[in-house]
């Protein structure tokens, strides 16, 4: 399943680990969130980078105390149909400041790319190679947005207040 | 009348472009049908028994005469001349081409229509009062905040993939023709002791197998902070609304589920995080928006014009002025509502050549404009008094004068087996049989105010729960039957129909319908008193006798 991160298609430095798969010595690892929480301490001891794939059911609340400490936050989408990890992600990068890696993760196709990256995700485990090919292009598809979030991109209301007042219109 | 500027027209086109792709890579099998099904949902397209049905966002019911000339021209082009208007603001057509649904919908784009989110579990096309901006004793034009969130919700980077389709109504008068108790969210306007605007905010109503009347979940969110407001509403449905059985994921067993209490602490607990965030709407950007829409420049015209007087005189054009015309909130003007519910036909359909006649209409008598309602009725919102003996003439040409509107023959039904793939019985032709048994106009005029809601299966798109007489067509061993409730309404104040009993056949359902009119009219205390009045004064019981006693 190819990677994208930054707009291009990387090598994954991070191994996944099962729940009960044995801990290499080094390396950068992805571990479940019922791992990650049992062994917390341990794992983020050990040399190389620690991230933890959050299910879409299980509270983001229970994540916060560590997020200064984890490389990357996987979160999943079982079905490209079932959204909850939309509103984990907002919460992690805008209620909860999280800046680390914010990976989406299962069914990910490229007609989800420009809502994933309005709501945070910076990295994607792409289901098919050809999305992920077309990954910056589909992820320009739109130059409008309706709704702030925390991507910072200006919203069509508030572009539409610029162009009065640069044009003076109003004033 | 509200004007796209060029962000909305942008955006509008590039999702008509996404589209276009995404058929492109469905039909080379790029993408399965799995993977399509969804994406053609969030662009109004449905597979139905016979062909591709696409569906058509009308938001908040208004369309100006250049849209509907466009909506005729998809009609005869794409399809087979005719549309079909449905009870949530939307147009329909039931015979599109997959392949030629992006030329269908760039050709709307151009006019400024679009079919984004008319479908899928996502939020949906949002629906107001068909008068908006030109009912007497409105709090306000209720089409500037429906709107504002229809921007919001258009394309939602989090609410895409909610648990289950969802809905927003809004009305700004008491009389409530919005239908917001049976939404998933109900929007009131309405304003509070500084004289602020604000909503009384209603969740968790809707129909279909489980049907709740919406609560109130807060009594006054100020207009500044209703888009926080539905945000931290669908934030809390969108992580707990259940997804383990799609007919239990609507927002209304959520609520159910959790209780009012408890699910307006968690929205409360949530809406306190990010009220105060970019979600706040500054007075400027409402101004900006109010801005946007233009109303018509109306001439000081006497309350009671000459041509009125005269045409009082023929009996036809009375019945028709009693029945269609309505108080207008600046003098001399009316609004007039345009039956689409002939005698013998589909209700809510109309051919091309008719919506080409009513923008030429529009243009001459009303300023331009159109309305839908979701009783599937047609309106032009600012007629002229003295231009209504004209109007009634032009409009009876288009056979679009039936002097029936909320008599017991304007009639609301989904297409049910005749066109939708869900469907379990007929709706359409139980509808006809009706409209020709009470198409005596005066027989209809002394029953007086009497929906009757049809829908083909339990989803109830024809709102049969609501309806003062609901019929609700179920198969059963092979046979269409059809369960019949009593006391319904949609309204303000908004009821659920009872059963009155076993279900009855396809042949019957008419005789029955006859038989609960019958006992109406022999209940009554006098004939000012409405049916639904009647059978909330005596329960269903007396109708049941009169319906089963010989049966």
């Amino acid at each position: 399943m190819p990677l994208v991160n930054g707009g291009k298609i990387v090598d994954d430095s991070f191994v996944k680990l099962a729940v009960d798969t044995p801990l290499p010595e080094s390396g950068d690892i992805l571990v479940p969130a019922e791992r990650f929480i049992a062994e917390a301490d341990a794992l983020l001891k050990r040399p190389g980078k620690v991230g933890v794939i959050w299910p879409n059911n299980r509270d983001i609340d229970e994540l916060v105390p560590y997020l200064g400490k984890v490389a990357a936050v996987a979160l999943v989408f079982p079905t490209f149909r079932d959204g909850r990890a939309y509103s984990q992600a907002r919460l992690l990068r805008e209620r909860y400041n999280y800046r680390g890696e914010l990976r989406a993760t299962g069914q990910i196709l490229r007609d989800q790319f420009v809502f994933m990256l309005r709501a945070g995700f910076d990295s994607f485990e792409v289901k098919k190679q050809a999305d992920a090919e077309a990954f910056m292009q589909t992820a320009k598809r739109y130059s409008v947005f309706y709704q702030p979030t925390g991507d910072g991109r200006i919203t069509a209301l508030h572009r539409r207040m610029q162009l009065r007042h640069s044009e003076g219109v109003g004033t | 009348m509200y004007a796209y500027d060029e962000i909305d027209r942008t955006l509008v086109n590039e999702r008509v472009s996404e589209f276009r792709d995404q058929v492109k890579r469905r039909l080379s099998g790029e993408l399965t049908e799995d993977e399509f099904k969804i994406l053609r949902l969030q662009n109004g397209v449905y597979l139905q028994l016979h062909a591709y049905m696409f569906r058509v966002a009308i938001p908040y019911g208004t369309l100006a005469t250049n849209q509907l000339r466009a909506l005729a021209h998809v009609a005869r082009k794409y399809d087979r001349g005719y549309g079909h208007f449905t009870t949530r603001q939307n147009i329909q057509f039931n015979w599109i081409k997959l392949a030629e649904l992006p030329d269908a919908l760039a050709d709307l784009a151009r006019v400024g229509i679009h079919a984004m989110q008319t479908s899928g579990n996502n939020m949906r096309n949002v629906t107001s009062d068909q008068w908006a901006g030109v009912a007497p004793r409105e709090i306000e034009d209720p089409r500037i905040w429906s709107e504002l969130i229809r921007q919001h919700t258009t394309l939602h980077p989090e609410f895409s993939f909610l648990p289950r389709k969802f809905k927003i109504a809004i009305t700004a008068s008491d009389h409530d023709r919005a239908a917001i108790k049976i939404h998933d969210i109900g929007l009131r306007l309405v304003k509070n002791e500084k004289n602020e605007t604000g909503f009384e905010v209603l969740v968790g109503g809707g129909l279909g197998r489980t049907p709740f009347i919406a609560k109130t979940i807060k009594h006054f969110v100020h207009g500044r902070d209703i888009l926080s407001y539905i945000e931290a509403i669908l934030r809390v449905y969108n992580q707990y609304g259940r997804r383990d059985n799609i007919y239990k994921a609507r927002i209304k067993i959520l609520v159910h589920e959790l209780g009012i209490e408890k699910f307006s602490r968690e929205v409360e607990e949530e809406w306190q995080h990010i009220r105060n965030s970019s979600l706040q709407i500054d007075d400027e950007v409402i101004e900006d928006i109010r801005s946007r829409f233009t109303y018509p420049a109306y001439e000081k015209l006497p309350h009671m014009p000459d041509e009125l007087r005269q045409a009082a005189a023929d009996p036809d054009f009375e019945a028709w002025r009693k029945n269609s015309v309505a108080p207008h909130k600046v003098q001399g003007y009316s609004i007039v509502t345009i039956s689409l519910k002939p005698i013998g036909k589909p209700p809510g359909d109309a051919t091309a050549e008719q919506m080409d006649a009513l923008a030429d209409l529009a243009d001459i008598y009303s300023f331009g404009e159109i309305r839908v309602g979701h009783e599937q009725n047609l309106a032009l919102p600012h007629v002229a008094k003295r231009d209504l003996p004209a109007l009634w003439k032009a409009l009876d040409k288009l056979g679009l004068a039936t002097p029936n509107v909320n008599l017991i023959t304007d009639i609301i039904a989904c297409p049910g087996l005749d066109y939708c793939s869900l469907a379990n019985a007929r709706s359409i032709p139980i509808a006809q049989e009706l409209s020709r048994r009470f198409a005596n106009h005066e027989l209809a005029n002394l029953i007086g105010r009497l929906h009757i809601n049809i829908s083909g299966c339990i989803n109830a798109c024809g709102h049969h729960h609501v309806g003062h007489i609901g019929i609700l067509g179920v198969e059963k061993n092979g046979e269409e039957v059809y369960q019949i409730t009593i006391g319904g309404r949609a309204d303000e104040g908004a009821a659920l129909g009872t059963l009155i009993g076993p279900g009855v056949k396809f042949d019957e359902v008419a005789d029955v319908i006859e038989d609960v009119v019958e006992a109406y009219l022999a209940l009554r205390e006098r004939p000012e008193e409405l049916f639904m009045d009647t059978v909330k004064r005596l329960g269903v019981e007396p109708f049941k006798e009169r319906v089963y006693a010989t049966r």
